[in-house]
């Protein structure tokens, strides 16, 4: 297990010029362990994760790694402990899969510094880790969206950081893939320890993988905890606005969010006799 | 999937791109530099034997053939500078705009520099060498500026369309404000007009050491850049992320190219395309990596700037074809090319 970093953020408020996104904002991010975040469109999850990153620099408050506030930490000492991947991240047209992942490396080089062993194999570990070794001499254009996603994690993990956040890292991927993902970043997080903070849009799959969950709404955050603790009925009233149902996923043990709409919401009496939920 | 914690894999040099495939490129390019040099001395409007081009080369001067081949060898010098400052700067501003359409002379930095360089003569009595090389920068350096926050205007910011229009409308207002400035001098409109078609044919070796330091420093800047740049093509979030600092290095890099294209303008006039067509010929033989790609692109501008400066030579016999009018033949189509293909979409 690596050594474990803490990153908390301290009354932090976020705004891009005259609009504020986050407010007054405290968290602690569990240290080794998956954190998700969800929350509705537009309510500031990623603007939250790119100041975290010190993407974005906050209005008034703090984002502290190991006590230290990032916005003041050199920049490449601050990339060597934490990574970060962008919503949807762009590679250089006809740019292959080894050189893309080789780029990750960047903080651990200097000027003058040449391609070091350690590099290397820092690059074979994350090309194996993803299982995308058999593609590190095509280039990324020709790949299916799923493969494409696991070369950029194996970038993120070439970086070696012990803390990885994601923006959205299943956005554009079947279900399939999606599994896929976030069974990668588990595996991760179990074998090397890495702390992980994604922003997730599914809620289901945010309880079912991640060990700490975190609603935000409205430039606040509304409920944060375990996935029972925060993923109720209630909450998602109040996040999204929207009735739904919650019940225990009978795979995973984790809570199950069934959405309510207007329509199709009456059970078939065939199917659950007499168990009719609105 | 297997485990992270993996050990460091024996066969880890296998996943690298193969490096001999690019050492052969260069070993073809270098060769090929070397050619056209020979070439270039060798050949002109006036034939000269082979005895007289080697005395030449010698340092003598006893008949006109050896003289004729006396003043090829410093213009041959400054083909081959002034070429690798323009691939070598071209390749530098695609990165730094991340913008398949950017080059010095696309973008107008040339005629921004030719315009200073005009008006310091017309207006202020400019006649060093030096300050005339520190006016062509300056001039260079407030076009790009120019140029880049006319095309970030507006939604998406400086995508390549609007930078190449704002580039293609600001040098054609620089060219008027050229004509505007010069017209009415008659003591120097010769001059003017054709230093601005852009050539290498009155190069002296004086001219050249005026503009080696201000060539070098841009050189040694854009080569230091490259790892920047292979961060910043991934984008700003994720360069950011990789511990760039995202603004400087940008800077940095720029500085280098504007000091390579505003050093070159000064001493050949503003020769357009070498910028735009040759990191795009070197992409495809080696790749996106700027740590190969910027030096390639110095050595590739080099061989097409001396091959298209023989060139000149040879079609127009008795007469001359300036360098500057070559590029643009030459580079217009692939222009053209690149704007109609598929996906223009940034680098």
């Amino acid at each position: 297990m690596t050594a474990t970093h803490s990153l908390a953020a301290e009354d932090l408020t976020l705004a891009y010029g005259e609009r504020t996104v986050i407010e007054g904002l405290d968290l602690l991010v569990p240290p080794g362990r998956i954190t998700a975040v969800v929350g509705a469109n537009a309510c500031g999850k990623s603007t939250l994760l790119r100041s975290m990153s010190r993407l974005l620099a906050p209005r008034s408050g703090r984002v502290l790694l190991d006590g230290k506030a990032v916005h003041r930490l050199p920049a490449k000492e601050l990339a060597r402990t934490l990574g970060l991947l962008p919503q949807s991240p762009i590679a250089p047209e006809g740019i292959t899969v080894a050189d893309l992942v080789g780029r990750g490396r960047h903080p651990h080089q200097r000027v003058f510094s040449r391609w070091s062993k350690e590099d290397d194999a820092a690059v074979a570990a994350a090309l194996d880790a993803t299982e995308t070794t058999p593609l590190a001499d095509r280039a990324v254009d020709e790949l299916s969206g799923g493969q494409r996603q696991r070369v950029w994690i194996a970038m993120a993990l070439a970086q070696q950081t012990d803390l990885l956040l994601l923006d959205e890292p299943t956005t554009f991927l079947d279900v399939a893939h999606q599994i896929e993902v976030l069974d990668l970043l588990t595996d991760l997080n179990r074998t090397r320890g890495t702390t992980i903070v994604m922003v997730l849009h599914d809620l289901n799959l945010a309880a079912r993988y991640a060990d700490h969950l975190v609603a935000l709404s409205g430039g606040q955050i509304h409920a944060a905890g375990t996935p029972e603790d925060v993923l109720t009925e209630e909450c998602v009233r109040a996040v999204f606005g929207l009735d739904s149902q919650v019940i225990v996923d009978p795979t995973s043990g984790k809570p199950l969010m069934l959405p309510m709409g207007r329509h199709h919401t009456a059970p078939r009496a065939d199917v659950l006799q007499g168990t009719s939920g609105s | 999937m297997t485990s992270v914690l993996a050990t460091p894999a024996p066969d880890a040099a296998v996943v690298r791109r193969p490096g001999p495939v690019r050492f052969l490129w260069l070993l073809v390019v270098v060769g090929l530099l070397v050619a056209l040099m020979a070439l270039s001395v060798a050949v002109g409007s006036r034939g000269v034997g082979w005895s007289d081009i080697v005395a030449a080369l010698g340092g003598s001067t006893e008949n006109i053939g050896q003289a004729a081949v006396t003043k090829r060898i410093p213009r041959t010098v400054l083909a081959v500078v002034v070429g690798a400052a323009l691939g070598l700067s071209g390749a530098v501003m695609q990165g730094v705009t991340r913008n398949p359409l950017a080059d010095p002379g696309v973008l107008g930095i040339n005629m921004g520099a030719s315009l200073a360089v005009v008006a310091g003569i017309a207006w202020f009595g400019l006649f060093s060498a030096t300050s005339i090389v520190w006016t062509a920068i300056v001039g260079a350096a407030v076009a790009a500026v120019f140029v880049y926050a006319v095309g970030s205007l507006g939604r998406g910011g400086a995508t390549p369309l609007k930078l190449a229009l704002a580039g293609a409308a600001t040098s054609a207002a620089l060219t008027s404000f050229i004509t505007a400035v010069a017209l009415p001098r008659g003591d120097i409109v010769e001059n003017v007009v054709s230093w601005e078609i852009g050539g290498v044919g009155g190069a002296t070796f004086a001219g050249i050491g005026t503009v080696a330091p201000f060539l070098l420093v841009g050189l040694v800047i854009s080569l230091l850049s490259a790892r920047s740049l292979n961060s910043l093509a991934l984008g700003d979030e994720l360069a950011a992320g990789l511990g760039e600092r995202v603004a400087l290095a940008r800077g940095v890099a720029a500085l280098g190219s504007v000091l390579l294209c505003g050093a070159a303008t000064a001493v050949a006039g503003p020769i357009g395309f070498v910028g735009l067509v040759v990191p795009h010929l070197c992409r495809l033989l080696v790749g996106v990596d700027h740590r190969w790609l910027l030096p390639f692109s110095a050595i590739a501008g080099a061989c097409l700037l001396t091959g298209a400066d023989v060139l000149g030579r040879i079609v127009a016999r008795p007469t001359e074809l300036d360098v500057g009018i070559l590029t643009a033949i030459i580079g217009a189509p692939f222009f053209i090319a690149i704007v109609r293909r598929q996906k223009v979409r940034e680098l």
